[in-house]
């Protein structure tokens, strides 16, 4: 079959599902859908359509990004648009099988958005949603739209037509394109993707390699395991059109062990790649031959540095070498090789099938195209998000992410993973690009945001980063392995009130040596989440060293839980629901925190009456509280007569 | 130090790949014995050493026998600031064990590990392949029968 019938094939087929006298079902079944249950919801809809008797199209797609109100579903029904409905349960699922399927009534309660041609009353268009509208979707483009177990569904929607276009290129125009588009690498650097292709092309052998960097581990970074579950294709087409310019004739994709899903949903693509001809010998019946394999990595951070990851592949361990030699010159085996990043891939299939120039199109000066961030922590809508370079982190934070959590304060956003930096809320306005991070300290990195509110201690946070980095280093180089060994026992100390002034110029000394010292970016780049809190949030270290004071109330050596004598009840609840059996009281006597067997985890705070709000939680003061449980006082009375001579004996 | 792979030839380094040859043997029998360790050596010709020190690199390598269902939380960033820490303790009390032991009758290992990118419902576990997400400590026991 030629691929102009492979094509005219899917396209009907498409058009025949979106042009179905049935009813069609999807669900978000990607992994973040189904830690959230939506594997359930296949049998419960299909059981009750059973039940009415009502034949249906029930499919999967991948994630959409709004993983925070997942599982979601989506129905259309026949000349009608898709609807979403969100938090989707069991119970749910068969509500709206009863309701819209069967009795025709869309719920414009319980709906969140509908796409497609049409309108229903009381439902908004999807992709005006605040999360969505200012997104622009272009390596997710296919995500949690089309079923991404059916490559005609890829091929419907101009997949492979970027392919296509290539082989009726010359290679070095289809590397001319990627250059012109500007797209840079989306693993963490940004360097000039069209460029690097150009190094490795330019580089002499014959049997040259291409990589497909799967190694996502940033802590808070889940953009490629959503790209690979919800569009395999699209990362798939991009490798092939890499290899071709570069002359490359076998490639591997080396995926983390954690996505077992994904790795499943790769090995199914090839199989239907090889299926297509779209692998194998004279691709599309072109001189371009190319062989594609999966290698499983095994849990080691470091192994998603290039060169550590090619000693992987290689069956070694995963350690880093010193460049030069690059991969373009030496990569793997000893030949040239390029290494792109997954969300990487997908922009290229994307730019070989609608052009670079439309791609230039979006983004900054400095930094063309998209990129895609993952947002995690203390922000309401969790999720994946694609957006123009340039947009501001006020536009994705509060915009698209809605803000922060219980009426709580923002205090920063942690771009680039543990290579990244902490930003705080006088930089909110700062529009994001690859320069604009690195000036203010922090990086562009693969794309985790991690935000922080008021109760998060930034020492803390900082530290949480190096126990990171002393856990994956490799340990091959000393400033790497020992140096940030140091740090971290530096900001143990502080964190837990043994910090001294000179401790944060020796932090700052080690940060220069480690960047400067180790071999690679791990090492290199492990400073920056110490720099970028020393740089912004310095009062807070001071607080610790010199007053051993948490600000954030977080750092629980510098932490004391009190009962209040005078707003104590005497009702025991602490007491029953303490785990650590440090609370002493009884039946009407004031309740009193024995502080040598607190263990600060904060259940009496939690469990305390708020009509009663005796438990208070505070760094740096001393509350006076009676030494041993008394009878409380009546409620009426003021603070007045709380017992001033019952100060806690501690000295 | 040698360079990558210099002077090998990628057919034969293939079949040699002691990675996927580590990988394989930890799916049949659940971890690497030193004694599949020595017979790897042995057979590829290289020192016990050399092939320790691949397995002992790997997080997903185990040189100690594992249990039946493999439970790994997430330690990182993002889970930690949404309580991981009361799921390990969760977890502790449910199973009785600490993380890197394994429970008596072989019914769980019980490890921590770096994010599984499910940081959009943190915190998170991974039970063998299967993510769970949004997790309280009341949660665990239910999650954790499903697991025989
Ligand atoms: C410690 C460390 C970890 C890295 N992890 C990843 C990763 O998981 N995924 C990735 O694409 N790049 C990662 N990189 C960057 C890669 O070395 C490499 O630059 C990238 O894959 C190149 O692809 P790109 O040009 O498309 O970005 C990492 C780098 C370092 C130093
Ligand atoms: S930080 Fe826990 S899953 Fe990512």
């Amino acid at each position: 079959m030629s691929f102009d019938e492979i094509r005219s094939r899917a396209v009907s087929e498409w058009e025949a599902l979106e042009g179905s006298d049935k009813t069609r079902i999807f669900i978000g079944a990607a992994t973040c859908g189904r830690a959230a249950g939506a594997m359930a919801l296949f049998d419960v809809i299909q059981k009750k359509l059973a039940e009415h008797n009502v034949e249906a199209i029930v499919g999967q797609v991948g994630c959409i990004g709004l993983c925070y109100i997942e599982p979601l579903i989506s129905i259309a029904k026949p000349g009608r648009p898709h609807i979403y409905y969100s938090d989707v349960t069991p119970e749910l699922a068969a509500q709206l099988i009863e309701d819209y399927v069967i009795n025709d009534n869309p719920r414009p309660d319980l709906a969140l958005g509908s796409t497609g041609e049409g309108e229903i009353e009381g439902i908004p268009r999807l992709f005006d949603l605040p999360m969505l509208k200012p997104q622009v979707r272009i390596a997710l483009r296919n995500c949690g739209i089309i079923d991404p177990e059916n490559i005609n569904n890829y091929i419907a929607r101009d997949g492979y037509s970027g392919l296509v276009k290539a082989l009726g290129m010359k290679p070095e125009d289809v590397g001319e394109e990627v250059k012109k588009s500007g797209l840079g690498g989306r693993g963490g650097a940004g360097f000039p993707t069209g460029l690097k292709w150009e190094f490795c092309r330019k580089s002499p052998g014959n049997i040259k390699y291409v990589i497909c960097n799967a190694d996502e581990g940033d802590p808070g970074a889940f953009m490629d395991r959503s790209l690979l579950e919800g569009d395999p294709h699209a990362v798939l087409e991009g490798i092939l059109i890499g290899a071709y310019s570069i002359g490359a004739g076998e490639g591997y994709i080396y995926i983390r062990a954690e996505y077992p899903l994904a790795i499943e949903r790769l090995k199914l693509a090839i199989s239907q790649m090889e299926e297509y001809g779209l692998l194998g010998n004279n691709i599309l019946g072109s001189d371009f031959s190319f062989k594609l394999s999966i290698k499983q990595g095994a849990g080691a951070f470091v192994c998603g540095e290039e060169t550590a990851l090619m000693a992987s592949i290689e069956g070694q361990r995963g350690m880093p070498r010193p460049r030069p030699p690059f991969p373009a010159q030496s990569g793997l085996w000893g030949k040239p090789t390029n290494i792109n990043n997954v969300e990487t891939w997908s922009s290229v299939s994307a730019i070989l099938q609608r052009g670079a120039d439309w791609y230039s199109g979006y983004g900054t000066e400095a930094s063309k195209g998209t990129k895609t961030f993952a947002l995690a922590g203390k922000i309401v809508r969790t999720g994946l998000i694609e957006v123009p370079l340039g947009i501001t982190l006020e536009e994705i934070i509060f915009g698209i992410g809605g803000g922060i959590p219980d009426g709580k304060r923002f205090k920063a956003v942690q771009t680039g993973g543990p290579s990244g930096g902490c930003l705080p809320e006088s930089l909110l306005n700062l529009p994001v690009d690859y320069k604009t991070l690195a000036q203010a300290g922090s990086i562009m990195g693969s794309g985790g945001m991690v935000v922080m509110d008021e109760e998060t201690c930034m020492v803390d946070v900082a530290r949480y980063f190096l126990t990171f980095t002393q856990d994956e280093s490799c340990g091959k180089c000393v400033p790497c392995r020992l140096g940030t060994k140091q740090m971290l026992d530096i900001l143990n100390d502080i964190t837990q009130g043994k910090g001294k002034p000179e401790d944060i110029d020796l932090l700052q000394g080690l940060s220069k040596q480690i960047n400067a010292g180790s071999l690679c970016g791990l090492g290199q780049t492990a400073p920056n989440p110490v720099l970028t809190t020393l740089r912004y949030f310095g009062d807070e270290y001071e607080a610790h060293i010199k007053e051993k004071r948490c600000p954030a109330l977080a750092c629980t050596d510098l932490i004391t839980f009190y009962i209040l004598p005078d707003k104590c009840q005497g009702c025991g609840i602490c007491l029953r629901k303490c785990p650590s059996e440090a609370i002493l009281g009884d039946k009407r006597l004031v309740h009193i925190v024995d502080q040598d067997k607190c263990s600060k985890c904060g259940t009496c705070l939690d469990v305390c009456p708020a009509k009663f709000g005796a438990v208070v939680k505070v760094s740096g003061e001393e509350i006076a509280v009676p030494s041993e449980p008394i009878p409380i006082t009546p409620a009426k009375k003021g603070t007045e007569d709380s017992p001033e001579s019952s100060v806690s004996d501690e000295t | 130090m040698s360079k990558i792979g210099e002077g090998t030839n990628p057919q034969s380094q293939e079949k040699r790949d002691l990675l996927v040859l580590l990988e394989r043997a930890q799916s049949r029998s659940g971890y690497l014995s030193k004694r599949t360790i020595a017979e790897l050596a042995e057979s590829l010709g290289l020192s016990i050493g050399e092939v320790y020190g691949v397995a002992s690199f790997y997080s997903f390598l185990s040189i100690k026998p594992q249990g039946r269902n493999v439970i790994r939380i997430c330690k990182s960033l993002p889970c930690y600031l949404k309580n991981a820490q009361t799921i390990i303790e969760g977890v502790r009390k449910e199973i009785g064990i600490n993380p890197g032991e394994t429970t008596a009758d072989g019914r769980f290992s019980f490890e921590l590990t770096n994010c599984i990118g499910a940081c959009d419902k943190a915190p998170a576990m991974m039970v063998n392949d299967d993510v769970h997400g949004d997790l309280t400590p009341k949660k665990i026991s239910k999650i954790l029968q499903a697991y025989k």
